[in-house]
C-alpha cells in the first residue's frame, strides 16, 4: 500500500482535531481534539520514517506521546479544578487572562 | 606715576568693597569713610594733572597695563588704562563733583537707615566710571560702561521698597543694554576689522581709513547707539524722567554731572572714526539737535522739579552731541560745555534735594513758592546755577553754549542753518523753563501751609552746613569755570592734542548771534515771568491744550515703548510659551500619545478567550506554511 | 606601570556612591557625614590632576589604556585634556557645595506622613553615583566607554529626581496644589527626561555600532586618523549630535528640561544642568568636531541657527515663567545656546569661550538655583506671584541672590562676561548677522533676570514673607565660594584660558580650520606712519 495515503490520513485527523479546537466549547471535547492532532502529527512522522529509511520521526513519536501523556495529566487536573470552581467546562466562560 | 594710575580706581573700588561687604561694623564709618576715599581718588587726580601739566603739550600721556586679562590666539584683553588730556578732565570732574556729592550726602542721607549700602553704592560709580574713561581699549571701557549702568540701577533703585523705583532702576538697565549691543557690536567689528580694539591700535585716521568708509560709518552707527542708550538720547531717552526715582545726590552725580555724559564721551574718544564717516556723523547731530529739543520741551511741562531738570538734562546732553557729531569744530565745545554742565546741573540738582529735604520730599513745584527767604543760601547757590544754564553773559554757560551754537552755524550750508536754528531755539526754551522753575519755586507767595498754621507742610528751614558746602563750591564753578576756560582759549590749547580743532567759519558774524542769543533768553525769561510770576499759579495742573498734555506726558515716549515694546512683547512672549507648551513639547507628546493609543488598541486583542487565541495561531500557522510555500514556488 | 590617577580620581566617588547607599538607613548623620567626605576627597584628587597636567603637552596626559573587550577592540581607555582637566575640576568643586546645599534636603519627608524619612544615604550615594559617572565620562577616551557612562548616568539621576522633591522648611503655601499632584507631576517629568534621554542614547547606540562598523576602532586617538566615507561621516555625525543636543539640550529637543529642574530639588536641579548638561556640551567638542570634522563644517550653519533659536527662545520664555525653577531652567536653555554657538563657531575665540562658559555657567547657575532653593524651601512655594519685597527682611539673601543674578546676565566684571564675550566674537568672526542676532540675548537677559529680581525682592513685603528668616552660616558658607569663585574669573579668567587654549588648538588642526584674520591689520595701515 502507498505510504502516502497514511500522510493523507494524518492530514485529515489533523484537521478534524483543529476544527474541534476552533469550534467546541467544552474543554474536554477541546482537550480531546488536541489530542487528536497530535496523534495525527504522529502518524505522520511515523509514515515519513518509513517513506525515508530513517529513525528519526519514530523516536520524535515517542517524544511526543510522552509529552502528550504529561499535557493530559497537567489539562485534565486544570480543566477539572476550573469544573469545580465556576460549575462550567466551556472554554469561553473563562477569560481572567486578558489584559 | 604709573602706579597712581591704578590707586587712583583702586581708592574708591576698595570704599565699595569694604562698605559692601563690611556688614554692621562698617555702619558708623561708613559716610566718612566713603568720602574720605572719594576725596583720596580726588587728590590721587590732581597730583596726576600736576604732573601732565609739567609735560610738553604732544607727550602728555600715561600709561598703565595692568595684567592681561584675555587671551586667545590673537586675541588679547589687556586691563590697561590710558591718562591724556581728556581722561584727565574727565577724572578730574568725576572725582571732584564726586567728592562734593559725597559730603553732600553725609546730611541729605543721615537719616536713612542704609546709609552704608547707599555710600558703597556711590564708590562702586565713581570706580566704575575712572575705569570708563581711564580704559585703553573698548572691551575695557564696556566694562566700565556697564559698571556704572548697574551702579545707576542700584542707586535709581536705592529705596527698593517703593515699586514705581525699583520699577524705574530695571528700565534704565534695559534701555541701557538695548544701548550696550551697540558698543559690543563696535568691539566686533573692531577686531574683525583691525585685529585690536585698543585707542592707540585704531583712532588713527590712516588706520580707520584703511577699512574704508562703510567699516567707518558702521562702527560710527554702532557707537551712536551705544552713546544714545547711556546718554539717554532720542530714540533711547525714556529711562532719564523715571531714574528720579532715586536720591536727589544721585540724580546730581549720576544723571546729570557724569554718567550720561559718557556718550559724548565715547564720540569725542573715537573722533578718528567720525571723522572719517560724514554719514554717521550727520546721524550723530540729528539725535542731538532732536533730543535738545526734545528734552527742552518736555522740561517746560513737568511740575516735578527733578523731572523738570531730566529734561534739561536730555536737552542740554543734546548740546553736547549735537555739537561732537560737529567734527574737528565741535569736539573741544562738546566737552567744555560737559564740564561747565557738570558744575550748574549738579549744582541744581543739590539745590533740588535741599528744598526736598526741607519739604519732606515734596517735589510738585506747585506746592513750593516764596522760597527765597526761607532758604537764602539755596536760594543763592540755584539761582547761580540757573543763571549759568540759561547762558546769562559772563556765567559758563554763556562760554561754552555760545561756543555750540556758533560751531553749529559753521557747519555751512542748509544743514549749518537747521542746527543752529534748533539750537538757538533750545536756547531760548531753556530760558522759559528753567525761569518757570525758579519763579514756582522761589517767588510768589508759598502755595503750602505750615503745621504751625494747621496745615500738612512742615516748616521750610535752610539745609545744614554739610549740604550748603558742597553747593557753593559748585556755585562758584557754575560762575567761573566757563569765563576761566575761555580766556586765552586755554581749554582749547589743553584738550586739541587729543581731540584735534579746525575752526569754522560761522555765515553769521560773532557778534550778531550773541546779541540774538542774548534777546532770546530775555524773551523765554519774559515769558516765564509773565505766566508764572505775574499771576497766581494754580495748585493742580490746569487742562490745557493738546500740545501741553503731550509734553506732560513726555511727548507720548512711555506710550509708545508700552503699545509696542511692553505690551506687543509681553503678547509676542505669552505666545511663544503657548507654543513651545502646545507646539514643541505638544509635537513630542504626541509622539507619546500615539504610540500609547496604539498601544491600547492592540491590547484589545488580548480578550483572554482560548478559542481566539487558538484561532490566531491556527491563522498564523496557516500564513507560515501558505509563506513557505509561496517562497518555494517562486 | 604608573598610579592611576584618572581612574582612581571616578573610582573614589564611586566608592562613596556604594558605602553610602548601604550604610544603614538610621544612620542619617554618618551617610551625610562620609558622602562629604568622598566628595572631598574626589576634590583633592582633581585638583591633583589638575596640578600634573601640563598645558602645552601632548593632547590626551596621564592616559591609562587597558583591554576590556578585545572582540569588538574596545577598551578601556582614560585620559585628559585641558578642557577635560577643568569640567572634572568643576564637577569635583560643585558637588560638595550642592551637597552642603542640600544638607537637609533629604531629611524630612517633603509630603505624606512624617514616619517616612526618606534615606538619606540613597540622597547622597545617587549624587556621589552622578558625580563618578561624570568624571568617567569626561576622562575616557574611547568611544564605548564613554557611551556606557553617558547612558548609565540617567538611571541615578531619575532616581534623584523621582524619588527627591523639593523639600519646604515652612508651612506650604496654599496655592492648589495637593502634595499627591506633585508627586505624580515629579515622576512624569522623570520619566519625561528619562525617555528623552534614552531615545537620544538608542541613536547614539546605532551611530556607536555604524562607527565601528566603518572605522574597526572605538578610540578616539586612533579614530581621529580614520579615515570614513562622507554619507558615512555625516550620518555617524547626526546620530552623535541628536544625542548631545537633547542632553546639552538645544531647541527644539528641550521640553524636558524645565521640568525635571522645576520638579526636582534645588541641589538635584544644579547637578542636571551645571554637571550632567555639560557632557552634552563636552562631547560636542571632543567626538563631534574632533571625529567628524568635515560633517561638522557641514552642519555648521544649522546647528548656529538652532543655537541663535536657543539664546532667544529660552531667553523670552524665561520672561514670562511664574515659577523660578523654570524661569532658571529656560534661562540655562538660552546660556546652551551661548555654549553650542561658541562651538560651532569653529575658531578659537568660539571653542575656548565656549569652555570657559561651561565652567562659568555651571558656578553661576548653581549659585541663583541654590540661593532660589533657600528661599523656596522657606517660603513654601516656588512661585514668583507669592514673593515681594524679600530684601527688606532678609538683605543677604537677596543680595546675592542679585549678584547671582547679575553673573547669569552675564554683567562685566563677573565670571560669564567673559566667556559670553569670547563666544559671541567668535560668533560674530564666524558669520557677522550670527553675532548681532545673539547679541540681542543679553537684552532679554537682563530682562528675565531683573523682572525676576524685582518681582520677589523688591516692593512692599508680602504676607507670607515678613517671617523670613536671612541667610544661616551654613548656606553663606555655601554661597560664598561660589560668590568668590564669580569674582575672581570675572577680573582673571586667564589661568582657566592657559589650560584650555592647547587643546583648542588641537581640535582647531582636526577641524583643519584657522582663525580669520582682520581684514585691514593695523600694522599694515600705521606702516610708516606717524604714531
Amino acid at each position: 500500500m502507498n505510504p502516502v495515503n497514511y500522510v493523507y490520513l494524518a492530514a485529515l485527523l489533523f484537521t478534524i482535531g483543529a476544527a474541534g479546537v476552533l469550534i467546541r466549547r467544552n474543554a474536554i471535547v477541546v482537550f480531546m481534539c488536541v489530542e487528536l492532532m497530535l496523534n495525527a502529527c504522529n502518524l505522520a512522522f511515523v509514515t515519513f520514517a518509513r517513506m525515508h529509511g530513517g529513525l528519526d520521526g519514530q523516536i520524535v513519536a515517542f517524544f511526543t506521546m510522552v509529552v502528550a501523556a504529561a499535557e493530559v495529566v497537567v489539562g485534565l487536573a486544570i480543566i477539572v479544578s476550573v469544573f469545580r470552581t465556576r460549575h462550567s467546562a466551556s472554554v469561553d466562560d473563562a477569560n481572567l487572562m486578558k489584559l | 606715576m604709573n602706579s597712581l594710575l591704578g590707586l587712583l580706581i583702586a581708592a574708591p573700588l576698595l570704599g565699595a568693597a569694604v562698605l559692601l561687604l563690611g556688614g554692621r561694623f562698617v555702619d558708623r564709618v561708613a559716610p566718612v569713610l566713603g568720602s574720605a576715599l572719594a576725596g583720596l581718588s580726588f587728590v590721587l587726580g590732581a597730583i596726576l594733572f600736576s604732573n601732565l601739566l609739567g609735560k610738553p603739550a604732544s607727550g602728555r600721556a600715561i600709561d598703565s597695563d595692568l595684567f592681561t586679562w584675555m587671551h586667545v590666539g590673537t586675541f588679547k584683553a589687556d586691563a590697561a588704562f590710558h591718562l591724556d588730556q581728556l581722561s584727565m578732565t574727565f577724572v578730574l570732574l568725576i572725582t571732584g563733583v564726586g567728592t562734593l556729592i559725597h559730603i553732600y550726602s553725609i546730611g541729605y542721607m543721615a537719616h536713612d537707615e542704609k546709609r552704608r549700602k547707599f555710600f558703597g553704592y556711590l564708590n562702586l560709580f565713581l570706580a566704575a566710571m575712572l575705569i570708563l574713561v581711564l580704559a585703553d581699549n573698548y572691551l575695557l571701557l564696556y566694562v566700565g560702561w556697564e559698571g556704572v549702568g548697574l551702579a545707576s540701577y542700584l542707586l535709581i533703585g536705592f529705596w527698593q521698597h517703593k515699586p514705581s523705583a525699583a520699577t524705574a532702576a530695571k528700565k534704565a538697565f534695559l534701555v541701557n543694554r538695548v544701548g550696550d549691543i551697540g558698543l559690543a557690536v563696535a568691539v566686533f567689528l573692531m577686531f574683525t576689522t583691525f585685529g585690536t580694539f585698543t585707542f592707540q591700535g585704531i583712532l588713527h585716521p590712516s588706520v580707520v581709513s584703511s577699512a574704508g568708509q562703510g567699516k567707518a560709518t558702521a562702527l560710527g552707527l554702532v557707537l551712536l547707539l551705544a552713546a544714545c542708550g547711556k546718554s539717554a538720547q532720542v530714540p533711547l531717552q525714556s529711562w532719564l524722567g523715571d531714574a528720579m526715582e532715586g536720591p536727589t545726590p544721585v540724580s546730581a552725580l549720576i544723571h546729570a554731572a557724569t554718567m550720561v555724559t559718557a556718550g559724548v564721551y565715547l564720540i569725542t574718544r573715537s573722533s578718528a572714526i567720525f571723522n572719517a564717516a560724514p554719514t554717521a556723523q550727520l546721524a550723530v547731530v540729528c539725535v542731538g539737535a532732536v533730543t535738545l529739543l526734545f528734552g527742552a520741551i518736555v522740561g517746560c511741562a513737568k511740575d516735578d522739579i527733578k523731572k523738570a531738570l531730566a529734561g534739561s538734562t536730555m536737552s542740554q546732553i543734546g548740546y553736547m552731541i549735537l555739537a561732537a557729531g560737529l567734527g574737528p569744530i565741535g569736539y573741544v565745545f562738546a566737552i567744555m560745555h560737559l564740564v561747565t554742565h557738570g558744575f550748574f546741573k549738579a549744582g541744581l540738582f543739590l539745590g533740588a534735594g535741599s528744598i526736598m529735604h526741607a519739604r519732606e520730599d515734596e517735589v510738585d513745584m506747585r506746592k513750593y513758592g516764596g522760597l527765597w527767604k526761607k532758604m537764602p543760601w539755596t536760594f543763592a547757590t540755584f539761582g547761580l546755577g540757573y543763571l549759568a544754564i540759561i547762558g546769562f553773559p559772563g556765567l559758563s554757560g554763556f562760554f561754552s553754549k555760545d561756543k555750540i551754537i556758533e560751531a553749529a552755524f559753521a557747519k555751512g550750508g542748509t544743514e549749518g542753518w537747521i542746527l543752529g536754528g534748533a539750537a538757538l531755539l533750545g536756547a531760548a526754551i531753556t530760558a522759559y523753563y528753567m525761569s518757570r522753575i525758579m519763579v514756582m519755586t522761589f517767588f510768589g507767595k508759598p502755595r503750602y501751609t505750615t503745621k504751625a498754621e494747621g496745615g500738612t507742610s512742615p516748616e521750610a528751614h535752610e539745609s545744614p552746613a554739610v549740604m550748603v558746602a558742597p553747593m557753593v563750591v559748585l556755585a562758584v564753578g557754575s560762575v567761573f569755570a566757563g569765563g576761566f576756560f575761555s580766556l586765552g582759549s586755554r581749554f582749547l590749547h589743553w584738550l586739541e592734542p587729543v581731540t584735534g580743532h579746525s575752526e569754522g567759519h560761522s555765515p553769521v558774524s560773532t557778534g550778531v548771534l550773541t546779541a540774538a542769543t542774548i534777546v532770546l533768553m530775555l524773551l523765554g525769561m519774559g515769558l516765564a515771568w509773565f505766566q508764572y510770576g505775574m499771576r497766581e499759579v494754580p495748585a493742580a495742573a490746569p487742562r490745557s491744550i493738546w500740545p501741553v498734555r503731550l509734553a506732560r506726558r513726555d511727548l507720548g515716549q512711555d506710550d509708545f515703548n508700552h503699545a509696542v515694546f511692553v505690551r506687543g512683547g509681553t503678547r509676542f512672549a505669552d505666545g511663544l510659551a503657548e507654543f513651545d507648551a502646545k507646539g514643541v513639547d505638544g509635537a513630542v507628546r504626541g509622539v507619546a500619545g500615539a504610540v500609547g493609543g496604539g498601544s491600547s488598541r492592540l491590547r484589545k486583542l488580548q480578550n483572554g478567550y482560548v478559542r481566539s487565541y487558538a484561532f490566531s495561531m491556527f491563522g498564523g500557522a496557516v500564513l507560515i506554511v501558505a509563506a513557505t510555500l509561496f517562497m518555494r514556488a517562486v | 606601570m604608573s598610579f592611576p590617577l584618572l581612574t582612581v580620581t571616578a573610582a573614589v566617588p564611586a566608592a562613596g556612591a556604594v558605602i553610602t547607599g548601604a550604610l544603614p538607613a538610621a544612620r542619617r548623620g554618618a551617610a551625610k557625614a562620609t558622602a562629604m567626605g568622598f566628595a572631598l576627597a574626589t576634590l583633592v584628587l582633581a585638583a591633583v590632576v589638575t596640578g600634573r597636567f601640563r598645558p602645552g603637552g601632548a593632547q590626551y596626559q596621564l592616559t591609562e589604556s587597558h583591554s576590556w573587550i578585545p572582540a569588538f577592540g574596545v577598551r578601556y581607555q582614560l585620559g585628559v585634556d585641558g578642557i577635560a582637566v577643568v569640567l572634572v575640576l568643576l564637577t569635583a568643586v560643585l558637588l560638595p557645595v550642592v551637597m552642603l546645599a542640600s544638607w537637609h534636603d533629604a531629611d524630612l519627608p517633603a509630603e505624606g506622613p512624617k514616619d517616612k524619612r526618606r534615606p538619606a544615604g540613597a540622597f547622597f550615594g545617587l549624587m556621589l553615583a552622578i558625580e563618578a559617572m561624570v568624571i568617567i565620562a569626561f576622562e575616557a577616551t574611547d568611544v564605548f566607554l564613554f557611551y556606557i557612562f553617558f547612558e548609565a548616568m540617567l538611571i541615578p539621576m531619575y532616581f534623584l529626581i523621582g524619588g527627591f522633591g523639593q523639600k519646604y522648611e515652612g508651612r506650604r503655601a496654599a496655592v492648589g496644589d495637593s502634595a499627591d499632584e506633585s508627586s505624580v507631576r515629579r515622576s512624569r517629568a522623570a520619566v519625561k527626561f528619562l525617555l528623552y534621554n534614552l531615545l537620544g542614547g538608542l541613536v547614539m547606540l546605532a551611530a556607536v555600532v555604524a562607527l565601528y562598523v566603518n572605522a574597526h576602532s572605538f578610540s578616539v586617538p586612533a579614530l581621529q586618523n580614520a579615515h570614513l566615507s562622507t554619507t558615512a561621516e555625516r550620518l555617524i555625525f547626526l546620530g552623535f549630535m541628536f544625542a548631545f543636543a537633547v542632553k546639552a539640550p538645544l531647541w527644539p529637543l528641550h521640553t524636558w528640561l524645565p521640568g525635571a529642574m522645576g520638579e526636582s530639588t534645588a541641589g538635584t536641579a544644579v547637578l542636571i544642568t551645571a554637571v550632567v548638561d555639560k557632557v552634552g556640551t563636552f562631547a560636542m567638542l571632543r567626538f563631534c568636531l574632533q571625529l567628524f570634522p568635515g560633517a561638522s563644517a557641514w552642519a555648521t550653519p544649522v546647528v548656529l541657527v538652532l543655537a541663535v533659536i536657543s539664546i532667544l527662545y529660552g531667553a523670552i520664555l524665561a520672561v514670562v515663567q511664574k515659577d523660578i525653577k523654570r524661569l532658571i531652567a529656560y534661562a540655562s536653555i538660552s546660556h546652551f545656546g551661548f555654549i553650542i554657538l561658541g562651538i560651532f563657531a569653529l575658531n578659537s575665540r568660539g571653542q575656548s569661550g565656549a569652555t570657559l562658559y561651561m565652567v562659568n555657567h555651571g558656578i553661576s547657575t548653581a549659585a541663583l538655583m541654590l540661593i532660589a532653593g533657600f528661599l523656596i524651601s522657606r517660603r513654601g512655594s516656588a512661585l514668583i506671584a507669592d514673593f515681594g519685597g524679600v530684601q527688606k527682611v532678609a538683605p543677604i539673601l537677596a543680595g546675592t541672590f542679585l549678584v547671582a543674578g547679575l553673573a547669569t546676565l552675564s554683567l562685566p566684571g563677573l565670571a560669564p562676561f567673559t566667556s559670553e564675550f569670547l563666544v559671541l566674537l567668535g560668533a560674530f568672526e564666524h558669520t557677522p548677522a550670527i553675532g548681532v542676532a545673539a547679541v540681542v540675548g543679553i537684552v532679554f537677559a537682563a530682562l528675565y533676570v531683573l523682572v525676576l529680581y524685582q518681582r520677589t525682592m523688591t516692593g512692599p513685603v508680602k504676607d507670607g514673607v515678613t517671617a523670613l528668616k536671612d541667610l544661616k552660616v551654613r548656606e553663606i558658607a555655601v554661597v560664598a565660594p561660589l560668590m568668590a569663585l564669580l569674582l575672581f574669573l570675572g577680573v582673571y579668567p586667564q589661568p582657566v584660558l592657559n589650560v584650555v587654549n592647547p587643546s583648542v588648538g588641537h581640535t582647531m588642526s582636526a577641524l583643519h580650520k584657522q582663525d580669520p584674520k582682520p581684514t585691514h591689520p593695523v600694522a599694515e595701515a600705521i606702516n610708516g606712519g606717524s604714531r
